[in-house]
């Protein structure tokens, strides 16, 4: 479980998060879901300690994440960011390979070496894995990114906005391995992620942000109702039905 | 065609052809007939070789990791304060102790060097992220500040005949045994850097990556500054700076070979050698049986190379 206490966090004096107290639950998968700006991805910064702990409590699996090593961490969860563009020049299959540091730390096994041929694989990327990053396209870029966090094959995995530049299939087969992660693995993931339709149709748990607080919590079901989300985005939003789980309609 | 032997080829070759050519004639046929020869050799042209070629590895070796340290092709140990840090510190230990032993020299120029490369680190630090362009500006104006204060040290303090050995002209034509040792630290420094190269090329892919792969960027960040700065150190110290090496070889490695250090470290070492290599030689051979100084030589190709890198590829940081 990620829980997470009291969490306060300013940036140039503007309070950015107002004392969140909230869990993400273990073995499921919690979307994270608001408009622009709610806090998002702070709280997932946080969270992934990319940014330091200014007031609060975060535990990762019973980790302190202000106390525990990085490196320990990094065996624990992988994160993955919402700016993901870098400037350096390295083939996909390097990027890919790179997860697998924490592990090895320099000096890779057969298993890290599988586990990368996998990941590439995963996401398709077999192909490009000798192209360089900058040669190929934003949502094979992006792709890469994903598989990176997947090689680092933690218990934990966080991403903000991961289907950014994906296309609808590559889409919904990143949600089906998330899915497969958590039902075969016992895997837990949480990820931040604006079309809501997907976390209607694969998310287990949803966090509902607004002008950083929490808005509403809990099951898909019980989140993803037309006054929730009229509320949260201002902005009249019908839900109906599809297989069981609701469906979000934006041209009410 | 694979780089490492290819290159190795190379620099043989130039390393043969600068252990013949010189004022004196030496004919490698003969050295162990003739006694005179075998002294060229051994108190000139042996050492002039390596220190050439030592320089040329560290200096490229430098140039990569200050480009990872702070994320931009555009800026190289001689356009980051660093050189003129090292002039500094050397300035201060000539003026305040006068007869200090090498070694101390050697510290007292790795130190500063630190210092302003630090000064530089922490200014870009608060540079707007996407301005690329501001990183390398701010090195110049930073070096030029340095570079400005030694000179007018050097000219109150009646030292101008150093400062100028040390910043400007970079040459190897003073190098006998005994006087370019150094540069084995310099060489053993960007040795060491190997060791860590996965660390470096992580880091460079930002901060967010990096601590997401557990990587301690602070600890990263001091080794290469301490790395970048006794390399540039050694250099300044021995043969005065060498310009456009740190800046233009990291640029042509990683555009064939990319950013995986562990593999490219290596390449960029022989590299730098092989190009600094050949630019003592033309120096020794444009107006025979005088020279001209390998740094005037490598700004003039080093400058075309990089305009010629930033035309191949206008909007890359
Ligand atoms: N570096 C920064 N400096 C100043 N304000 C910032 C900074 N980063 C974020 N903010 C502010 O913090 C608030 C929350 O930002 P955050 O990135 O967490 O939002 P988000 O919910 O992820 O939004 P989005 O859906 O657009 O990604 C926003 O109001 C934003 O303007
Ligand atoms: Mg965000």
């Amino acid at each position: 479980m990620i829980q997470i206490s009291n969490l306060g966090h300013k940036i140039g004096g503007a309070q950015i998060l107002h004392d969140i107290t909230t869990s993400f639950p273990k073995g499921k998968l919690t979307a994270l879901i608001g408009p622009n700006g709610a806090g998002k991805s702070t709280l997932l910064r946080l969270v992934g300690r990319l940014d330091p702990l200014q007031q609060g409590e975060i535990t990762v699996a019973g980790h302190d994440v202000s106390r525990t090593p990085t490196e320990e961490l990094a065996r624990v969860m992988a994160i993955l960011g919402q700016q993901t563009a870098i400037a350096s020049r390295l083939r996909l299959s390097e990027l890919v390979a790179f997860g697998r540091w924490p592990h090895h730390q320099g000096r890779p096994g057969a298993d890290d070496r599988a586990k990368v041929a996998q990941a590439l694989d995963a996401f398709a990327l077999t192909p490009l894995a000798n192209r360089f990053l900058d040669e190929v396209s934003g949502g094979q870029a992006q792709r890469a990114h994903i598989a990176m966090a997947f090689a680092q094959d933690t218990d934990w995995l966080l991403l903000d906005e991961p289907l950014n530049n994906l296309d609808m299939s590559h889409a919904r087969a990143l949600m089906a391995r998330l899915r497969d992660l958590i039902d075969t693995q016992g895997r837990s993931v949480g990820l931040v992620v604006h079309e809501i339709n997907y976390a209607a149709a694969w998310a287990d748990h949803v966090i509902a942000m607004k002008d950083g607080r929490i808005m509403a919590e809990g099951f898909a079901d019980d989140v993803l109702t037309e006054a929730v989300l009229s509320d949260l985005y201002d902005a009249p939003i019908a839900v109906g039905r599809h297989q069981g789980r609701p469906l979000v309609l934006h041209h009410a | 065609m694979r780089p490492m032997p290819a290159l190795l080829m190379a620099l043989c070759a130039l390393m043969l052809a600068s252990l013949t050519v010189g004022a004196a004639h030496v004919d490698l046929r003969d050295i162990f007939s003739d006694p005179q020869a075998m002294l060229v050799l051994l108190e000139s042209r042996v050492p002039r070789t390596v220190a050439v070629a030592l320089t040329g590895a560290a200096l490229s070796v430098a140039g990569v990791l200050i480009q990872a340290l702070v994320r931009n092709r555009f800026v190289g140990p001689d356009t980051a304060g660093t050189a003129e840090g090292a002039a500094l510190g050397l300035l201060a230990i000539t003026i305040l102790l006068p007869s200090s032993p090498l070694w101390l020299r050697m510290i007292a120029a790795s130190l500063s060097a630190m210092a302003t490369t630090w000064l530089f680190l922490t200014v870009i630090r608060r540079l707007p992220v996407r301005e690329v362009m501001l990183i390398p500006i701010a090195g110049l104006v930073l070096s030029g500040v340095l570079g400005s204060v030694v000179t007018f040290i050097g000219w109150q303090t009646d030292l101008m005949q150093y400062v100028g050995v040390w910043l400007m002209s970079g040459e190897f034509s003073g190098v006998i045994a005994g006087r370019y040792e150094l540069l084995w630290v310099a060489a053993v420094a960007a040795g060491l850097a190997w060791f860590a190269a996965d660390r470096f090329a992580i880091l460079g892919l930002g901060d967010q990556v990096a601590t997401g792969l557990g990587l301690s960027t602070a600890s990263v960040m001091r080794l290469g500054l301490a790395v970048v700065s006794v390399v540039t150190a050694m250099v300044v110290t021995t043969v005065g700076m060498i310009p456009f090496v740190g800046l233009v070889v990291p640029n042509l490695v990683a555009r064939i070979m990319g950013d995986n250090l562990r593999a490219s470290l290596p390449v960029v070492a022989l590299s730098g050698a092989v190009l600094v290599m050949a630019c003592d030689l033309i120096g020794r051979l444009v107006i025979y049986p005088y020279e001209v100084p390998a740094g005037m030589i490598l700004g003039i190709f080093g400058a075309l190379l990089f305009l010629w890198l930033l035309h191949r590829r206008p909007a890359h940081g």
